[in-house]
């Protein structure tokens, strides 16, 4: 037996990914450390023996690192199998405890631009619980304003989600305002901060908050769900000890090890690399439309992550733009209906009010060059000006 | 939105296409003079005021009986 398909190479990034807000290679911090904790972690983080308590204790070192960066007590942090579970898991046990309390409140207030891990776990509610989602809509930048959506938490809301920062367009959400009229009204706040977390400061006014390892550098199956001392929360799923009775199953402490060592160096470097990314992306943002006619770049553009920028092109094919790119040795992702497997639009674009088609989201790697971001320029004018031609008149 | 000064029958057919249509046909009426498109692509809900916004012509609205009817107004 093989392992096809695996060859021996350095795990960084080709210059041409631009797709990190899809996942990053591993950080070279997270390598060594994925290494030795499969050698020394392996046991039962459960059992009382000498190799199990090493486990314990290198479990135990991992979610105290995410805790400190989250802004969270090491006893609130469970590691889960992904992202998604973690919003499963936030959502769903959250609206449980609180429905639990006497029928509950049963409205469930969503941003309309929260990521589909979150709005299909507000319609599992629906279907299955009986609650009722309140979408909140956004401007022409995908922002969140603070006081619409502190306007539709109310004694009925039995919890709202707002995303730390938007995966498709950048654009960077008011959670410590809405956090603070969540409180004020006793709802509790969830904050899928997969986009945010290693990357910019995050907002501390949350209940429960959700991220992903591989978003940030660290490994794939590793997922982060931190609920507050003060929330109540039920699971969802049949009991089961493991993962503090949050998260299901056997943990994986290398992995968990390995995100948190990730996330430190990310955590370290996060200011200098945000320096380098933000100023490349003001690049994208300032050439584009110089270089190129009817193009939209759409994303607030101040209030944004620092490492990604998303246009739409008019009259253009966003899968035709994916494998154009893709040939010219450019890995980038789009929102548009034609590379979705609906052949839906992004609802994020089509809630801001944005063209949809010919859409291109540019994500920046840690180690993203000047040098990378001018031959993608040069690459997208050579890509666009083909695929437009023939509707030179319009 | 019947009294259009031309109709676009669209549908069947998937994004960008209405919207090239409709920038090929825009020239076809006088300025002030209105266009409809019809498009059961749900990409046009979105990409037929997009357009109106970045090609200045005014978005008039949408009507939605018997599929989905998007009016526009030629502004130049």
């Amino acid at each position: 037996m093989s392992t096809r398909g695996v060859s021996e190479r350095s795990g960084a990034a080709p210059a041409g990914y631009f797709d990190a807000a899809s996942t990053e290679p591993l950080h070279p911090a997270a390598r060594e450390v994925l290494l030795a904790a499969a050698e020394e972690g392996w046991a039962d983080p459960a059992r009382l023996y000498g190799a199990a308590r090493r486990s314990r204790l290198l479990l135990d070192n991992a979610r105290e690192i995410v805790a400190a960066v989250v802004g969270a007590r090491p006893d609130e942090v469970t590691f889960t199998a992904s992202g998604t579970q973690a919003v499963q898991l936030g959502v769903l046990g959250t609206v449980l405890a609180r429905r639990r309390q006497g029928g509950g409140p049963r409205v469930v207030a969503v941003s309309a631009v929260e990521h589909s891990a979150v709005l299909q776990s507000a319609a599992h509610l629906a279907k299955h619980e009986g609650t009722t989602t309140t979408e909140v809509g956004v401007d022409h930048d995908g922002l969140v304003d603070a006081d619409a959506f502190a306007g539709a938490v109310g004694d009925d809301t039995a919890l709202a989600c707002l995303q730390a920062a938007n995966h498709e367009v950048g654009t960077v959400q008011p959670v410590d305002e809405v956090g603070g009229h969540c409180a004020e009204r006793g709802v509790p706040l969830l904050v899928d901060a997969a986009q945010a977390v290693g990357r910019v400061a995050l907002p501390r006014n949350w209940s429960v908050l959700t991220a992903s390892a591989h978003k940030w550098g660290g490994p794939a199956g590793v997922g982060v769900l931190a609920v507050r001392r003060n929330v109540r929360w039920r699971s969802p799923l049949p009991d089961d000890e493991r993962g503090g009775g949050r998260a299901p199953g056997f943990e994986n402490v290398p992995g968990a090890l390995a995100a948190a060592a990730a996330l430190r160096a990310r955590w370290e470097e996060a200011e200098a690399v945000a320096a380098r990314q933000n100023a490349l992306v003001e690049h994208l943002r300032a050439r584009i439309p110089e270089l190129l006619a009817d193009v939209e770049v759409v994303g607030h553009p101040t209030l944004r992550l620092p490492h990604l920028v998303t246009f739409s092109c008019l009259y253009l094919d966003g899968e035709a733009l994916v494998s154009e790119l893709d040939r010219a040795g450019f890995a980038i992702s789009s929102g548009s209906s034609c590379t979705s497997s609906t052949l839906r639009p992004s609802h994020v674009l089509a809630a801001m009010g944005a063209l949809t088609h010919g859409n291109v989201r540019v994500s920046l790697t840690r180690d993203a060059t000047r040098a990378d971001v001018d031959r993608f320029l040069a690459a997208v004018v050579d890509v666009v000006t083909r695929l437009r031609s023939g509707l030179e008149a319009l | 939105m019947t009294d259009a000064t031309l109709v676009l029958d669209c549908r069947g057919m998937r994004c960008p296409l209405p919207i090239i249509e409709l920038a090929r046909r825009i020239g076809d009426v006088e300025v002030g003079q209105t266009v409809t498109v019809l498009a059961d692509d749900p990409a046009a809900a979105s990409d037929v005021p997009a357009w109106c916004r970045m090609r200045a012509h005014e978005y008039v609205g949408a009507d939605g009986a018997d599929g989905a009817a998007y009016t526009v107004r030629r502004l130049r």
